[in-house]
């Protein structure tokens, strides 16, 4: 585990000792962690843990009460615009205007960054992703799965260092969701990007390098999948998530 | 910021509203029509009621339908500023206000664009509803056109700062209409769009004049009015101005991350 006082300059993202409260409400309750370039880190915990409330401070819709965060070697507070254009994010919540088209959406995004040469990029990231027949389509019309893809495709045209995903499979079939792990991993390995992936599925965890497991505003293991097997004395991660919550299994279930 | 990276903001968050305006047909039409049938039914009803005399900057006697002409087409950049808060209200609820707020620059440059680009649908809005009092052959001066400009980019920039402003305390679609009905009705009736200000305090009702004089709806009305037969009318602009750097400046403090009323109401 790494110390709240240490600084690596190498790790993509930092967080340090970050603290958040809703009025009375602790959300975050001062967590660590970080993700290295080419590194898939998921972030476990059930809802309510957080996660959300962390993507918030990390793309600086909220300001944190107190703790770090470094992106690609700068802090978010004193160099918050350079730090947003080493981010690629997808909100929990779909942030796809509905009634432009895929193309509008994508080229929106470009021009927010001041790319050049968009339509160029854009049409071979559609491509890649087997969405160029969509291109024109209003964003409304696109299944749920493929929404998901054009917002992977469009968190990743500026090239981020670092790639956000939050809760990115929720209202995909299970089709869908194992192919946009699988898809996110690849590109993970083959870009070097750094991928922070929260979730509150056991099953989109074991394929990652290291897990962190969160639960309310409060970072309860971390390590790789077998390390924390080992931590728990369990047989498999979705034990090890149940015990650390305090949940049984059948609850834990539901909850999920 | 490099200059190419702000353009091409301005020109992404322009094309946007555009485009939108082009898809959403109603709403040039209602803007059309609203305005329309005031100059229609009450222009024409209320003719004899008012008997508006000779103030500034009128030289001569004028017919009622010249005079809220001003009134009605500041009318326009009203709505149109308030559809600015609407639309930034909407972004929220669907989310695609946090592509905007996640954008690589300064959130006063964002909010400027957003701005801009509301500013020329009023202004686009505000030239069609006067090309139709041209042909209504209302008796406004030829140059009236031109010269109104600088009243509609001034009015409708301070009027959709305004509307930015209101979007930052309106968290909900559904508290909208009724903040609406506390903000436009009031602002356009107790205002000089269809009475000069002699004539509420000639009237007698005090309260009802001293609103109208500081309600900063009237100097739109006035600054239009006044620029539209080629007169400066400094104290309205001065006004029109105060009340825009006012606004955005609130605006701007409003959709910072630090700012209280996020942090408490709790939604980016
Ligand atoms: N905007 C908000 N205002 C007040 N409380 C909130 C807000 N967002 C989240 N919370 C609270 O903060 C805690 C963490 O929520 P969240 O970050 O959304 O968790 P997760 O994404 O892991 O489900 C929860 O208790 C939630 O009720
Ligand atoms: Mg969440």
């Amino acid at each position: 585990m790494n110390h709240p006082s240490d600084t690596h300059p190498q790790h993509q993202l930092q967080v340090c000792d970050l603290v958040k409260s809703y009025g009375k409400v602790p959300a975050l309750k001062g967590i660590d962690l970080h993700v290295d370039a080419g590194e898939f880190v998921a972030l476990l915990g059930p809802n309510g843990a957080g996660k959300s409330t962390l993507f918030q401070l990390l793309s600086g819709l909220f300001v944190a009460d107190s703790g770090r965060i470094r992106i690609d070697g700068r802090d978010l507070r004193d160099d918050p615009i350079g730090a947003l254009a080493k981010l690629g994010i997808v909100f929990q919540q779909s942030t796809l205007d509905l009634d432009l088209s895929v193309r509008r959406n994508l080229l929106f995004h470009c021009d927010m960054h001041g790319m050049q040469g968009s339509r160029a990029r854009i049409d071979s990231a559609l491509q890649a992703m087997g969405l160029a027949d969509n291109t024109r389509s209003a964003a409304r019309a696109l299944s749920g799965g493929n929404r998901r893809k054009v917002e992977l495709i469009r968190a990743l045209l500026h090239e981020p260092a670092i790639l956000l995903m939050d809760e990115a499979t929720v209202g995909l079939d299970p089709a869908s969701r194992s192919e946009l792990v699988r898809d996110v991993r690849a590109l993970c390995k083959e870009q070097r990007l750094a991928v922070l992936w929260a979730t509150h599925l056991v099953e989109e965890v074991e394929q990652a390098d290291r897990v962190y497991i969160l639960d309310k505003g409060t970072m309860l293991a971390h390590g790789t999948p077998a390390e924390i097997l080992t931590q728990t004395a369990s047989d498999s991660l979705l034990d090890a998530f149940l015990q650390l919550t305090g949940q049984t299994r059948h609850s834990g279930e539901g909850a999920a | 910021m490099t200059i190419t990276h702000a353009l091409r903001a301005l020109r992404a968050l322009s094309m946007r509203e555009l485009i939108k305006f082009w898809q959403q047909k109603g709403r040039m039409f209602s803007a059309m029509v609203r305005p329309g049938l005031w100059l229609l039914v009450f222009a024409a009803g209320f003719q004899n009621v008012f008997g508006v005399s000779i103030i500034p900057p009128y030289e001569t006697y004028i017919e009622y339908q010249e005079y809220i002409a001003p009134g009605l087409l500041a009318m326009v950049l009203l709505f149109n500023g308030m559809q600015t808060s609407l639309a930034m209200v909407y972004d929220r609820e669907m989310g695609v206000m946090r592509l905007l707020l996640t954008a690589p620059l300064p959130r006063w440059y964002l909010l400027l664009c957003k701005l801009l680009a509301g500013t020329v649908l009023s202004v686009i809005q505000a030239y069609a509803f006067l090309a139709m009092c041209y042909l209504a052959g209302i008796n406004l001066p030829d140059t009236a056109w031109l010269a109104a400009l600088p009243g509609l980019l001034l009015g409708g920039a301070m009027l959709g700062a305004l509307g930015l402003l209101l979007s930052v305390t309106i968290r909900q679609l559904e508290n909208f209409a009724s903040t609406m009905n506390f903000v436009i009705f009031p602002m356009f009736f107790l205002s000089t769009a269809l009475y000069p200000l002699w004539k509420l305090e000639e009237s007698g009702a005090d309260l009802i004049y001293q609103i109208a004089r500081f309600n900063p709806f009237t100097h739109v009305v006035e600054f239009l009015r006044f620029s539209m037969y080629g007169q400066f009318n400094a104290g309205a602009f001065a006004v029109v101005s105060g009340c825009f750097l006012g606004f955005f400046a609130l605006a701007v403090i409003g959709y910072n991350p630090q700012s209280v009323m996020v942090r408490r109401k709790g939604k980016a």
